[in-house]
């Protein structure tokens, strides 16, 4: 019995570890509560975009030697840009231009990471390692998620409204435009944080999955953000913990917790889940047939 | 912060008042919506925003919102220029039901309370009064009873309330409705009328942007007729007319004349002019726009 617990605890007992389970605690609370927003305006691909689009800027800096955080932002900037210059100059659909720019960068980056080998490989980058994460990364990740945790703490509020119904924040005199930029970068500061964590390709559901659960379990924004965020942290925290077992890739285990929790919403959730749609349901036929028999 | 009592005050002491001055906006694609659109709205007013779809109803709502900056001209607010006027909640903006987001995690009297938002500190931690505000507001529309209800599971009328009540508790001077008749009950339709009546009592300015031609008359004593620019703009028993109206809305209004002849047997020359955009109908007989019947108190 007592073996089993010191099993249990093993991982506690190294230090890599540790920082594994905290960091991605961290960045999986920070990404949940962007995604609460996120879902609610049919923005979610924003996030996979992003995610794609700032590999080359990451692989860039490691081979510059710069901190990933900077070459990520630019890489982040060129593809805002890009986007925008695509879309004013042709006639094509908004997801179409996001697709078009997003791959183009995402090749360019694994072209420029195959090419000039780092001290970071590619699979890194793509997958993501928490497990090696170097110590500077990891101030990097820290002080990116806590002053966005600190600044959405502090606009959460003005950004619903914003979301929900823009003129009437203008009425109010809510700089709406300001705000939303703002929401954008911090969307791509902590897509960069969550590159560590769950890798480039998973960090799309780091910023959806959690909201989109909340949101089939409650009907107030409060009570959403206050569950995704849980949820967020929760499934980081164990799903690095449980990889050590595992002996699997962090990301993937934190995004399967994730994607299982969110399945249980949509079957067991009292309101919105599928089986509570089916009981109404049948609580009207059975109604029906009551009252045409009666 | 804000004393209860400071909600007491007349709208009218702090004189509520549109002007719009020589007002142009052309889009960043060239298209110019509207051109050198001129009115004057004073306070205690309902005033209809009234055109086809594309005159640029909602171009001057937004100029008036400062959504969008006049390429010339402008636009102030109890004299004082937009961005100014917005900071000190003058501008209550109750929405058109197709630009909301009904399946927003949002219950009733969080909707209400965004209304407050304005008054209250950076963090918006609402204060006694203003949750008392909020229950206030609710009760004066009658939704006390679903403020714990997501909006989405309301009806078309009790949506309609909600964004009344928000207005009410932002206690903004001039109210912005955007189509408040569209999907609503003619019970719905005739409370938000009464609302609308008692706020113009204590001096609130109302701009009603409608299709409802039928019911202007009713409620509004000043029209803005417009088509990228306005046609004409004063008391609805002046501007109101068919022939203005015919010049607003050229052929798109679906147009029934009832000869005299056709009607009675006697010699009275008059007709009947229904003009109708699918609301209500306006009915003219003779010259005059006829007025419904009031309806007894409720």
């Amino acid at each position: 019995m007592t073996e089993w617990l010191t099993e249990l605890l093993v991982p506690f007992s190294y230090n890599y570890m540790l920082k594994a389970m905290w960091v991605s605690a961290l960045v999986g609370g920070v990404c949940a509560f962007l995604s609460a927003y996120l879902m609610l305006k049919g923005w979610s691909l924003m996030g996979d975009a992003l995610g794609h689009s700032i590999v080359p800027g990451v692989a860039g800096a490691y081979i510059l030697g710069a901190p990933f955080a900077v070459g990520a932002f630019f890489a982040g900037l060129l593809a805002a840009l890009a986007m925008q210059f695509v879309k004013h100059k042709s006639r094509l659909r908004e997801d179409a231009v996001i697709g078009l720019v997003f791959t183009a960068l995402f090749a360019l980056g694994l072209l420029m990471a195959s090419i000039w080998p780092t001290s970071v490989s590619i699979q890194t980058i793509v997958l993501g390692n928490i497990l090696a994460i170097s110590d500077e990364d990891v101030v990097q990740v820290a002080i990116i998620a806590a002053v966005s945790l600190a600044i959405l703490l502090l606009v959460w509020k003005d950004l619903m409204v914003t979301f929900f119904d823009e003129s009437h924040a203008r009425s109010i005199g809510i700089r709406t435009g300001f705000l939303k930029v703002l929401f954008f970068t911090l969307l791509s500061a902590c897509t960069v944080a969550a590159l560590q964590t769950v890798g480039a390709c998973l960090v799309i559901a780091m910023v959806v999955t959690p909201g989109a659960t909340a949101y089939l379990l409650t009907d107030r924004f409060g009570r959403l953000i206050v569950i995704s965020v849980a949820l967020g942290v929760l499934t980081s925290f164990f799903g690095a913990y449980i990889s050590y077992f595992l002996d699997g890739a962090t990301g993937g285990v934190i995004v399967t917790l994730q994607t299982l929790i969110f399945l249980f919403a949509f079957y067991f959730a009292p309101k919105h889940g599928v089986l509570a749609a089916r009981r109404r349901r049948k609580a009207l036929t059975d109604g029906a047939s009551v009252e045409s028999a009666a | 912060m804000n004393a209860p009592t400071q909600g007491l005050r007349l709208a009218s002491d702090l004189g509520a008042s549109i002007s719009v001055h020589n007002l142009s906006v052309t889009y960043p694609n060239g298209f110019t919506a509207v051109h050198d659109a001129s009115f004057q709205l004073d306070p205690g007013s309902i005033c209809a925003l009234v055109g086809i779809n594309g005159s640029g109803k909602s171009t001057i709502f937004k100029a008036i919102m400062g959504f969008l900056r006049p390429s010339a001209g402008e636009v102030k607010l109890c004299g004082m220029p937009v961005d100014e006027a917005l900071k000190k909640n003058i501008v209550a903006y109750v929405p058109q039901s197709e630009d909301v987001d009904w399946n927003f995690p949002v219950l009733v009297e969080t909707v209400v309370m965004m209304g407050r938002y304005g008054h209250m500190n950076f963090l918006r931690m609402p204060s006694r009064a203003d949750r008392y505000k909020v229950d206030e507001a609710l009760e004066r529309v009658g939704m006390s009873a679903y403020r714990h209800r997501q909006i989405g599971e309301l009806s078309g009328g009790q949506k309609k309330r909600v964004f009344l009540a928000r207005s009410l508790a932002q206690e903004g001077r001039i109210i912005l409705l955007d189509e408040p008749f569209t999907g609503v009950d003619v019970k719905t339709e005739t409370a938000i009328i009464g609302l609308l009546r008692e706020l113009r009592a204590s001096g609130h300015l109302m701009l009603v942007s409608t299709h409802n031609l039928g019911s202007v008359p009713d409620f509004c004593d000043q029209v803005v007729l417009i088509n990228r620019t306005v046609l004409a703009a004063g008391p609805t028993a002046e501007v109101f007319t068919q022939k203005n109206l015919e010049r607003a809305f050229g052929g798109v209004l679906r147009n029934f004349q009832l000869g005299g002849r056709d009607l009675h047997d006697d010699d009275d020359a008059r007709s009947v002019t229904v003009l109708t955009d699918d609301e209500r109908p306006l009915v003219f007989y003779g010259d005059r726009a006829e007025k419904r019947k009031e309806p007894d108190a409720k």
